[in-house]
């Protein structure tokens, strides 16, 4: 088991950089998750850890040892990929024990540990199958299998579940987690799926054009993002923005407001530095409240559209100035099309953007 | 009957009209001289004669495919001893006396002998109505044993090579694929002069990398080199094509392979044979059959090169069949020839296919 520490970590391709320094640290069995929309630079990354893309600039060390310039076979790494990379000839048994085979290690020894790591998994009724007769998610399982009889410091994982369906993924999200428990390795987890991130992480890593967001615990993340970016990405239905000016500051709070929003006071944050600024009001749709009648503090808008999924009441609400805001309500209830509403929010749990 | 539908696809009339063309020329170039060719092989059948054809039945393949054993016991005086040349070798009766005109052995009847070896004081002699036939028989299946393997080897060593993200790696797919496209006559012809005795390009190499010491090699012209430089020289002209078909295989095999291989330590070596060499198994199979096939039809290069000589060196079936049909204006007997062919290369196609199989 082992620390992960990230550098500067830089990737060029002819003169364009890809991976911009990135600094991360990784603490010894801690479940770490990059995410960030497609081209963020996040399964470069990986595979820079990997070995499988040159690092450019930068050092990336594994335990304390800088590896740089190491083969993947000499980083005491393995990984699992999308395409979960199982050898179609090979028996599962063969597929596991492939890392083994080459290393030339006692065929007594290999089924020792082929068959601890597919106890693990609950799979030993498989070994002797072909890969063309396993489903999407026990394929998966044998590309994790072979992973843990490698018995790796840091286990790598490439969007390991995205060519699941949605139940199956579910399932092995959860089968990840208790790994993760089982095992207490390092783990770094790349994924475009927020629901993953925030289930599976001890820690997240947000991206963008290659450079680091925000890291942080999900909770962090979720109710402190550092910026409009991380606060956009994170949470579904996603954060509604709304353009505000600021109408009053004093040392401790500052009055917000526009022509769809009656004044608010927020505690101050420090990007608001004079009147009539213009600032982004960031609020989670599950914070706002449907108002009936005229209440002060409150968004105004009329209802464009509603989703009823049963637990939970998406609602559309069209702003007087034409933007839109999505409330999502924790309960079933009918809203009628067209109805004039009033949306209200605890100032506590708004966030504030500099615009941009 | 729908109003509205299509007169076209209505009439089955219409669709065999469509299909006429290339039906009619299938039938044409390949179903009817496949035909001709068994049924010709049981007559008498010449190219141009003034004589009736006549039903021969199966008297061309008895003539071609016949083969004898001869025992000859060393000639012995009359005192009992056995009678010894200068030289201290046995003298044994000439085999002609046999074959001709020999009422006790009518089986042998005009045959003639193929090779023969030393057997204690015996002589085995393994005699042939068609000597010239079993060379050709031979020399066919030497090529395709030596040609099919290295020529398919070859191949897939140049797709592995430019199967490489490199610059200008199109310039060497273009350069090895480059013979493929020259015409297999004009390849021979060039190297007539490659292979020339005299002033030929590789006795001159030889020459100056051996300092002078190689003598020059007719390489066509001796009977011990003729085929083996003719095997050379087709393996060298078709590798390119078999090498664009590996590499269309070698395309097929996922990328993340490779990289799951690497990241658990696999060598150079170990991936070839745990990744690449599985995943090419299909690809195998089809550049084998057409290799094997593509070798049993030798002729361009024979007729280009050596004509079939020097000593019947480097006869094979289907320049034997050239030569029985026109040459000889031997129809029946050519015909004959072509019919073996085809059972030959059908039985080894059958068989790849056994053994290449996928195995449930």
């Amino acid at each position: 088991m082992a620390d992960v520490t990230l550098q500067a970590l830089v990737k060029r391709y002819d003169k364009t950089d890809i991976i911009k320094g990135v600094d991360i640290d990784i603490k010894d069995g801690e479940f770490t998750v990059f995410v960030g929309p497609s081209g963020c630079g996040k399964s470069t990354l990986l595979r820079m850890i990997a070995g499988l893309e040159d690092i450019t600039d930068g050092t990336l060390s594994i335990d304390g040892k800088i590896v740089n310039h190491l083969q993947p076979k000499d980083r005491s790494i393995a990984m699992v990929f999308q395409s979960y990379a199982i050898f179609p000839h090979m028996t599962v048994r063969e597929n596991m024990a492939f890392g083994l085979t080459i290393s030339g290690i006692s065929k007594q020894e290999k089924d020792q540990r082929v068959n601890e790591a597919a106890k693990v998994l609950q799979m030993e009724h498989l070994l002797e199958r072909r890969p063309s007769q396993l489903s999407g998610g026990q394929r998966q399982r044998v590309a994790i299998g072979r992973a843990i009889v490698r018995n790796p410091k840091v286990f790598l994982f490439d969007e390991p579940l995205s060519n699941l369906d949605a139940a199956l993924r579910m399932d092995m999200r959860m089968e990840i987690a208790k790994l993760h428990k089982k095992l207490a390795a390092t783990m770094i987890y790349v994924t475009h799926d927020q629901v993953e991130a925030m289930t599976l992480a001890d820690k997240i890593v947000v991206l963008k054009e290659g450079q680091v967001q925000q890291i942080g615990t999900p909770m962090e993340l979720f109710h402190h993002p550092a910026n409009r970016f991380v606060a956009g990405f994170l949470g579904s239905p996603s954060m509604n923005f709304i353009d505000v000016d600021v109408l009053a500051i004093d040392d401790h709070s500052m009055t917000l407001g526009s022509t769809v929003l009656d004044p608010v006071v927020l505690p101050r944050v420090e990007q608001v530095v004079n009147v009539g600024q213009k600032v982004e009001l960031g609020i989670r749709p599950q914070y706002l409240q449907p108002q009936h009648g005229d209440v002060k503090g409150c968004l105004h808008g009329r209802v464009s559209l509603t989703e009823r999924l049963g637990t939970e009441t998406v609602i559309d609400v069209s702003l007087a100035d034409g933007k839109k805001v999505i409330a999502a309500i924790g309960q079933d209830q009918v809203f009628p099309l067209g109805e004039a509403i009033s949306l209200s929010f605890d100032p506590e749990r708004a966030h504030v953007f500099a615009t941009q | 009957m729908q109003k509205n539908s299509s007169s076209l696809t209505q009439h089955n009339r219409s669709g065999w009209l469509f299909a006429l063309p290339g039906f009619g020329l299938m039938m044409l170039f390949i179903v009817v001289p496949f035909v001709f060719a068994i049924v010709f092989s049981m007559t008498n059948q010449r190219l141009i004669s003034p004589n009736p054809t006549q039903f021969v039945g199966f008297e061309n393949y008895r003539q071609l495919l016949s083969v004898n054993l001869l025992v000859l016991d060393p000639v012995s005086t009359e005192a009992g001893e056995l009678k010894q040349n200068a030289d201290g070798t046995l003298t044994y009766p000439r085999i002609r006396t046999f074959t001709r005109n020999n009422p006790d052995y009518p089986h042998l009847q005009g045959m003639k002998e193929w090779f023969s070896w030393q057997w204690q004081d015996k002589q085995v002699a393994i005699l042939a109505s068609d000597p010239v036939f079993m060379k050709a028989v031979v020399n066919t299946f030497l090529f395709v044993l030596v040609v099919a393997p290295l020529q398919g080897a070859f191949a897939l060593a140049l797709a592995l090579l430019i199967n490489q993200r490199l610059k200008g790696i199109n310039v060497y797919r273009a350069i090895y694929f480059m013979p493929v496209v020259v015409s297999i006559v004009v390849v021979s012809i060039l190297w007539r002069f490659i292979y020339d005795g005299q002033n030929g390009l590789l006795n001159n190499l030889l020459h100056s990398v051996s300092f002078g010491h190689l003598a020059p090699v007719d390489w066509l012209g001796n009977p011990d080199t003729a085929l083996g430089s003719i095997m050379a020289m087709s393996i060298w002209q078709a590798v390119g094509f078999h090498m664009v078909i590996w590499l269309s295989g070698l395309q097929t095999i996922s990328p993340t392979l490779y990289e799951a291989a690497k990241i658990e330590g696999a060598s150079g070596w170990q991936t070839f044979r745990y990744v690449t060499w599985p995943g090419l198994k299909n690809t195998a199979v089809l550049v084998l059959i057409v290799i094997t096939m593509q070798a049993f039809a030798l002729f361009a290069q024979i007729d280009v090169m050596t004509n079939g000589g020097p000593l019947d060196s480097t006869q094979t079936i289907v320049f034997q069949a050239v030569e029985r049909g026109y040459g000889k204006q031997d129809i029946s007997g050519g015909s004959a020839i072509s019919v073996v062919l085809f059972v030959i290369v059908l039985s080894i196609s059958l068989l790849q296919r056994h053994f290449t199989r996928e195995k449930k």
